[in-house]
């Protein structure tokens, strides 16, 4: 696929990374040279400096056979614009877009075709905001993602004494709460994934990961730790973007701090928030910290654009009493350095968003991606269409589907009914199947099985 | 200064102005009360200055600066008290003082009074006195722009000068003169409801309008001594606190209700929300206190006096169903007290008005929070909207001014003879444009000496133009150029 990525931001540069290695034409459009010189020196992939928006740049990139163009520049009216001239003068298929303003996206019939020429929006600290959103309302949680439009949701936990099932077998599960069905996709000990089966005893420190529907999550949880008790106060540091969208949705129901460094920017806070505290200062200040009561914190968010200064902030809270911590760390490196011993939940934003453009970019009836475990792990939704003869997976049961090694198929979505499939359930068309990947590479492999031959049609 | 566009203005709103006695002039014939020469004399008297002011200075095209606005608003209230007395002068043989201090309290929307024996005066003066508080109520200069656009750009600074207060920067329309005019059109209609509710509910048409000048405007005479208690009527008590509350609560969102033909603009709006709530605490908290003390007989009865007199003091009215500085206790404190709070900005009601208590109190939790949480960054909000330090800072200087006014003035009315209750009722009851008082000047001005008269007409002045514009005149920094 041709792709011409407008922006070599966080976003741009860790979608190029990603997609260049999946065997596509990536070109990047920035503005500044030595963005483009720091990434083609790591991809391989091809750069044009210029506005993202003119015409004769989006030439030069090759747009005119391009199959897509991702507007990921930082300014809302120029990725508009960049897809508006892709629509009208190069008639490029497939046009995805950032864009921020909750004013925008409040109006959605802005983006059609005669309008503004968006097929699919992109709002990546809508998406954090939402993920870090979930971890609030679910203590104990490492992770929550959606699946079938929120029927399903695929959790993390990282298991502990006292977890109902813990030193138990898997097989007990079913057992122990018959109402709220589950199917456990994968469980990773010691770094390592373990394919779970009925035999596998669940050790405290183990990552779980489990399928079920939203409202037994909950409950399940239980059954790998204890009872978290539920969150009532939480510190935001960093009033950016993400910030004082988090604030601005939670603040009704909990009681809610926010650190700002920038006084110009905490005036702007203290107007859009009515209920959260907005405080002047540096989320690293002992003093502010102790002074807002950091040790009856039950949930601090160390949010700003700096890694460095979230991972230390995160662990100054920790260390001064916050119940748990969660910070954004953009960099790999980072991220694996502190999760699990500085900080409770690493939070990947370029991670986050990934998944949902790589969902538009495969091929296929993909309709969720989320990408697990820093990209080395996938979640994936897909349809499966055809019958027996044009499909290699309907009407095939699960035990006899030729899934690569570490894939488990974690549910199914049925009409509007989830299922959890036995060894004998056999795919039908139109399902919605839920796979889990141990192992990112496999993805083609998955993708190709559940692609219709060229006879169907 | 621009003196003689200055002039030009005056004859040409003097000249407006004459017009207004016609309305009497024509009740007087109806009525046949024999008053209808004072009327046309009044009328000449009028006319003939506001030509004579106009027309040396016909070809004057000069702007009017904000400075000027000032000045001329404040002048032609005081010659409007002076053109709106001569009837009084004329018909009733009243003093000078007197009847410049009844025609200020009408124009202010006051509604002190220093005549009694209200049943044996002619209707058309009786009609002259009720119409000079509707005139007063939206203000004669907002009607002068309404129909006089060539005032224009000057237009501006005028109707920024004497519309009252934190809202005078919202503008309805896009041009002042349709403002001005929406403004007017909704008074008007609100005044003719009224009149109707009043006539179907037993005055006669005479009363009727007459109240609902009155009403409307919060000003508070009436054609009787008894005032509204005279008919002892529950219905036209319950119709009278209707359109009281609607004359204090802001026009702006009265026009925007009356735009989208809804009552949700009333619940939405902060200020008209905090206004509902207090009139509904108070006047449970009044009924309690009568009820309690024994003022009157059940629960009904205390509840009813109590929220007419809520809704009349709330709203700076001062209609009487009965005499409230004899009730027991604390309650006429309450309720000098409630004055003080008046009506919404934007209204025809006198006080501090809600949306400034509302910012003040906010102001000081706010205090108390930056206490708590020293680091803090909050900002006083009004509804969803935060409030700016400009508007902060100018309600502090308002409330200021206000509260050291009604304290120096309070000392003046002590040092001209009244005692310290009657001193405290006499100013909270001009300054307020509420109307009646506590001790000596609970029903009327009748009694006191012509110092404490010229001390309460200035009271009135200082509240109807909301301090700023009258106080201004007294800044040398405002004369030297």
């Amino acid at each position: 696929m041709k792709i011409i990525i407008l922006g070599a931001g966080q976003v741009g540069s860790t979608v190029a990374n990603n997609l260049a290695s999946e065997a596509n034409d990536i070109t990047v459009v920035d503005r500044a040279p030595e963005l483009l010189m720091a990434l083609q020196e790591r991809n391989d992939i091809r750069t044009v400096v210029g506005h993202a928006s003119h015409p004769d740049v989006l030439r030069e990139a090759g747009i005119e056979d391009a199959d897509m163009v991702l507007a990921v520049t930082n300014s809302d009216e120029i990725n508009m614009i960049a897809c508006q001239v892709a629509h009208a003068l190069f008639h490029t298929p497939i046009r995805l877009a950032r864009v921020r303003s909750l004013d925008y996206l409040a109006n959605p019939q802005l983006f059609r075709p005669e309008a503004v020429p968006i097929d699919f929006i992109i709002s990546p600290e809508q998406l954090v905001t939402t993920f870090i959103e979930h971890l609030i309302e679910s203590p104990g949680v490492l992770q929550i993602l959606d699946f079938a439009g929120g029927m399903a949701q695929l959790v993390a936990v990282q298991a502990q004494h006292g977890g109902a099932l813990v030193g138990k077998e898997l097989r007990t599960l079913g057992k122990w709460k018959p109402a709220a069905e589950t199917r456990v996709v994968a469980i990773y000990r010691r770094d390592r994934a373990i394919f779970p089966e009925g035999e596998t005893v669940i050790e405290a420190g183990d990552e779980v990961f489990f399928l079920a529907a939203r409202q037994h999550i909950r409950p399940l949880v239980t059954a790998f730790r204890q009872s978290d008790k539920r969150n009532r106060r939480v510190i935001i540091a960093g009033g950016g973007n993400i910030g004082k969208r988090l604030a601005e949705t939670i603040e009704s129901d909990y009681y809610v701090k926010i650190i700002e460094i920038d006084g110009v920017r905490c005036h702007a806070l203290a107007e859009s928030l009515h209920r959260a505290i907005v405080l002047h200062g540096d989320a690293a200040d002992e003093d502010l910290l102790k002074q807002e009561d950091i040790e009856e914190t039950d949930i601090f968010c160390a949010i700003t654009n700096d890694d460095e200064a979230n991972i230390l902030s995160a662990m100054l809270a920790k260390r001064l009493g916050a119940r748990k911590v969660v910070a954004i760390i953009n960099r790999t490196s980072y991220a694996e350095l502190a999760e699990g011993a500085a900080v409770d939940i690493a939070i990947s934003p370029a991670q986050i968003t990934i998944g949902v453009l790589l969902t538009y970019i495969r091929r296929g009836d993909v309709v969720a991606v989320h990408s697990l475990r820093r990209g080395a792990a996938e979640a994936i939704e897909l349809i499966a269409h055809g019958d027996r003869a044009t499909s290699q997976v309907v009407g095939v049961s699960i035990e006899d589907l030729p899934l690569p090694r570490g894939t488990t198929v974690g549910a199914i979505v049925r009409g509007d009914k989830l299922v959890f499939p036995s060894h004998e359930t056999v795919i039908e068309s139109d399902d919605h199947v839920i796979l889990f990947l141990v192992d990112k590479r496999k993805v083609a492999d998955v993708e190709r099985l559940f692609q219709v031959s060229i006879t169907f049609l | 200064m621009h003196w003689r566009a200055i002039t030009q203005l005056f004859g040409i709103l003097l000249l407006l102005y004459s017009l207004g006695f016609i309305p009497s002039l024509g009740i007087a014939l109806l009525y046949a009360d024999g008053q209808w020469g004072i009327f046309a004399e009044s009328l000449l008297i009028t006319a003939v200055a506001g030509l004579v002011l106009w027309y040396p200075n016909i070809k004057q095209r000069s702007e009017l600066s904000v400075r000027d606005g000032f000045l001329v608003v404040t002048l032609f209230w005081v010659l409007l008290g002076f053109a709106g007395a001569l009837p009084f002068i004329l018909g009733l043989h009243l003093g000078v003082t007197d009847a410049i201090f009844e025609s200020v309290s009408g124009f202010t929307t006051t509604g002190a009074t220093v005549m009694v024996g209200l049943d044996q005066v002619a209707p058309s003066i009786l009609y002259h006195r009720q119409q000079i508080q509707w005139l007063g109520g939206m203000g004669i200069i907002v009607l002068a722009v309404a129909i006089l656009p060539l005032l224009g750009v000057g237009g501006m600074q005028l109707y920024r000068a004497e519309a009252s207060g934190v809202a005078k920067y919202e503008k309805l329309t896009p041009r002042i003169a349709e403002t001005a005019r929406v403004l007017w059109v909704i008074y008007f209609s609100l005044t003719l409801t009224c009149a109707m509710a009043y006539w179907v509910a037993g005055m006669d048409l005479f009363d009727a309008v007459g109240h609902a000048f009155t009403t409307v405007a919060t000003g508070g005479f009436s054609t009787h001594d008894a005032s509204i208690g005279k008919y002892d009527s529950p219905l036209i008590e319950m119709i009278a606190i209707v359109f009281m509350l609607a004359g204090g609560a802001n026009f702006a969102i009265h026009f925007i209700a009356w735009r989208r033909l809804s009552l949700q603009p009333y619940g939405a709006d902060p200020e008209v929300r905090v206004y509902g709530m207090l009139f509904v605490l108070a006047t449970l908290f009044v009924a309690a206190s009568l009820y309690w003390t024994g003022a009157y007989t059940g629960a009904p009865e205390s509840l009813r006096y109590a929220a007419f007199q809520v809704a009349s003091i709330l709203t700076s009215t001062g209609f009487g169903t009965a005499n409230f500085a004899e009730w027991p206790l604390h309650i006429p404190l309450i309720l000098v007290i409630l004055s003080f709070t008046g009506g919404c900005v934007g209204s025809t009601a006198g006080g501090i008005k809600v949306l400034r208590i509302m910012l003040l109190a906010k102001l000081g939790v706010r205090q108390l929070f930056q206490l708590a949480h020293p680091q803090s960054v909050s900002l006083v909000k009004v509804g969803r909207g935060p409030v700016s330090d400009d508007v902060i800072f100018s309600v502090w200087g308002f409330y200021v001014l206000y509260i050291v006014t009604t304290l120096l003035l309070t000392v003046a009315m002590m040092a001209a003879g009244l005692d310290l209750e009657s001193a405290f009722g006499a100013v909270v009851a001009t300054i307020n444009l509420l109307g009646p008082g506590l001790g000596d000047v609970a029903l009327n001005f009748a009694t006191v000496s012509p110092v404490i008269k010229w001390l309460g007409i200035f009271a009135m002045l200082v509240g109807r133009l909301e301090v700023f514009t009258l106080l201004i005149l007294f800044l040398p920094a405002y004369w030297r150029h």
